[in-house]
């Protein structure tokens, strides 16, 4: 039951093959028997979730519901739960009790879903491994010697390892689709604002979005529709109508344009990798699509634009965390520059603390100019890339990761070896486009992410593109040994 | 570009981060070679480009004035550390 995607899932609901307790209980035996050495989960809460099953097998034992009713998920542990530990990842949030849920969770309530629990994640979604989170490290289904990637990496190998159905991720720079290429599953980052950022724990609030880590596209495509469109919670949600992701999603590929930008298939991509990408690529021009060589001259400095703005917008953004309202507080605070300094210097890893004090330096007087607003008029230009780019072709593919999962604690020590992870996700944060991983093949036993960029908001173009592959090809279909 | 201790020091100030004497020079080190790594873009020739602050093309929108929230104190305050009489304590500012 647990390599069935969600769709075939809600299936077996509705003919009463199985129920959703049933399921349930499934699931978490699996969380039992393989957590222990995954660490995917933060918090997982079998009460709960068997008291909702129970109550979603009412639902459908009427008729009711809809394909979503009673299938086990989880949420990455950035998402606000109402009455249930939301963390992030951080010693500041570990006795953080959610009041309220955030929009995503409030959505994939309503239609039915049960939650299992929260997934483990790099911490406040900062690192490319999910390692650096206060509840360590989340180890690769594929081989636990190597990380999952990163900051989604607990949905991400939760989803591979068959723990749950499909999970939600966030994604800055990259969190939700290099996970999924290094756990071989599908992550959709969708378009900035079309899902609501209310209740995601802030990082960088103009790159910051949220989407879902399943099996499948057409799993990515049912959960997408419930999650996106406008939310007046969140001022910057966008105010575009939702399309039916799954109405076109098996559309013949015949005449689609395909860009392949020079720039993602240079000598940093492992060898393996630009193989099982070419050999993507084939399988698309065998469906009918015309490949078409593509630049974007600008993307080689994303890393750069990337780092500025993300800490930046960070360091504003953790300066709530202040021992005050809610989260950690320091013992016996001997004045209130105390509480502060050593709260936050507690309960912040060491990844956060560097950026968080990138992002002062670059937003301090005197510098401001020189790296702030020279990163903002060079994301400009790497968005002016893809918009030029995206008017000769449908969609932009290429690699998602410039290696496979690497060893855990590999690059721990360097950050700036550990922020190339994202060479190839972040351009499509700064523009704030939708991007979707899906698998493509293997190198050395590891899985290979294929990356697949759109227009604002051709969502539904994505999931078709990565839908037709999945008819054409098995890699989704492979797993880790059980 | 090598960050000195004492902008480390300064910088872990405004930042209102504790970082001790031992953690310094490894902050030192990180943080110059992320300077050193986002120091390429200042070679990019930006000139007439705007400075793009925001992925959509959009203006903040704006919503009636009206009380939409109801009050919800005591829910909030159960995560806060101390609280007395519905405030947040916090260490005597004012002698």
């Amino acid at each position: 039951m647990h390599r069935r995607t969600i769709t075939e899932l809600a299936r077996h609901l509705r003919d009463k093959d199985i129920s959703s307790a049933e399921l349930t209980n499934h699931f978490l035996e699996r969380i039992d028997a393989k957590d222990p050495g995954l660490n995917a989960f933060i918090t997982v809460d079998p009460e709960r979730a068997l008291a909702r099953a129970g109550e979603m097998d009412g639902v459908l034992a009427k008729g009711e519901g809809g394909p979503l009713t009673g299938i086990p998920i989880a949420h990455k542990d950035i998402f606000c739960t109402k009455g249930m530990k939301t963390s992030c990842g951080s010693r500041m949030l570990d006795n953080f009790i959610s009041p309220y849920d955030a929009t995503v969770v409030e959505r994939l309530q309503d239609a039915g879903a049960v939650v299992l629990g929260k997934t483990n994640m790099d911490e406040f979604a900062m690192g490319s491994s999910s390692e650096t989170g206060f509840f360590g490290p989340v180890r690769n289904p594929w081989d636990t010697q190597r990380v999952a990637g990163g900051s989604s990496g607990g949905s991400a190998a939760a989803v591979a390892a068959g723990l749950v159905a499909g999970a939600t991720g966030t994604d800055t720079g990259g969190s939700i689709r290099q996970p999924a290429a290094m756990t071989g599953v599908t992550g959709l980052k969708p378009t900035y604002g079309r899902v609501s950022r209310y209740g995601m724990v802030a990082f960088a609030s103009s790159l910051d979005q949220g989407g879902t880590l399943t099996a499948t596209a057409e799993d990515a495509a049912l959960l997408l529709g419930i999650i996106a469109g406008f939310d007046p919670k969140d001022s910057t949600s966008a105010d575009e109508p939702v399309p039916s992701y799954l109405a076109n999603i098996n559309e013949s590929l015949e005449g689609l344009r395909i860009g392949v930008p020079a720039e993602f298939m240079d000598e940093r991509l492992d060898a393996g990798i630009a193989q099982a990408v070419k050999d993507a690529l084939s399988v698309y021009a065998a469906a009918g699509a015309e490949l078409k060589s593509i630049s974007l001259p600008n993307v080689g400095l994303a890393v750069a634009t990337y780092y500025v703005v993300a800490c930046a917008e960070a360091s504003s953004n953790l300066s709530r965390f202040d021992g005050v309202r809610f989260g950690h507080r320091c013992k016996e605070p001997k004045d209130l520059m105390d509480l502060y300094k050593r709260t936050r210097g507690e309960a912040f890893g060491a990844e956060v603390k560097r950026r968080i004090m990138t992002g002062t330096y670059v937003l301090s007087a005197g510098y401001f100019d020189a790296y702030y607003l020279q990163a903002q008029r060079v994301r400009q230009l790497i968005s002016a890339d893809f918009r030029r780019a995206l008017e000769e072709v449908d969609v932009v593919v290429g690699p998602t990761t410039p290696t496979p999962a690497f060893e855990l604690g590999e690059q721990l020590d360097d950050p700036v070896a550990m922020y190339l992870n994202d060479i190839y996700t972040t351009a499509v944060n700064l523009a704030g486009l939708p991007g979707m991983s899906i698998p493509c093949g293997m190198t050395n036993g590891l899985p290979v992410g294929l990356q697949i960029i759109g227009a604002p908001f051709a969502e539904a173009k994505l999931l078709n593109v990565a839908h037709r592959f999945q008819q054409e090809s098995d890699w989704h279909r492979s797993f880790p040994d059980e | 570009m090598a960050l000195t201790r004492s902008e480390v020091h300064d910088i872990a100030h405004l930042a209102r981060l504790e970082i001790t004497e031992e953690e310094m020079p490894v902050y030192a080190d990180d943080l110059s070679g992320i300077i050193d790594l986002v120091n390429q873009l200042q070679a990019v020739d930006t000139e007439g480009v705007a400075p793009m602050a925001h992925p959509l093309d959009m203006s903040q929108r704006l919503r009636r004035d009206e009380i939409t929230e109801c009050d919800q104190r005591t829910l909030y305050q159960r995560n806060a550390p101390q609280v007395e009489t519905g405030l947040y304590l916090v260490p005597k500012v004012i002698e």
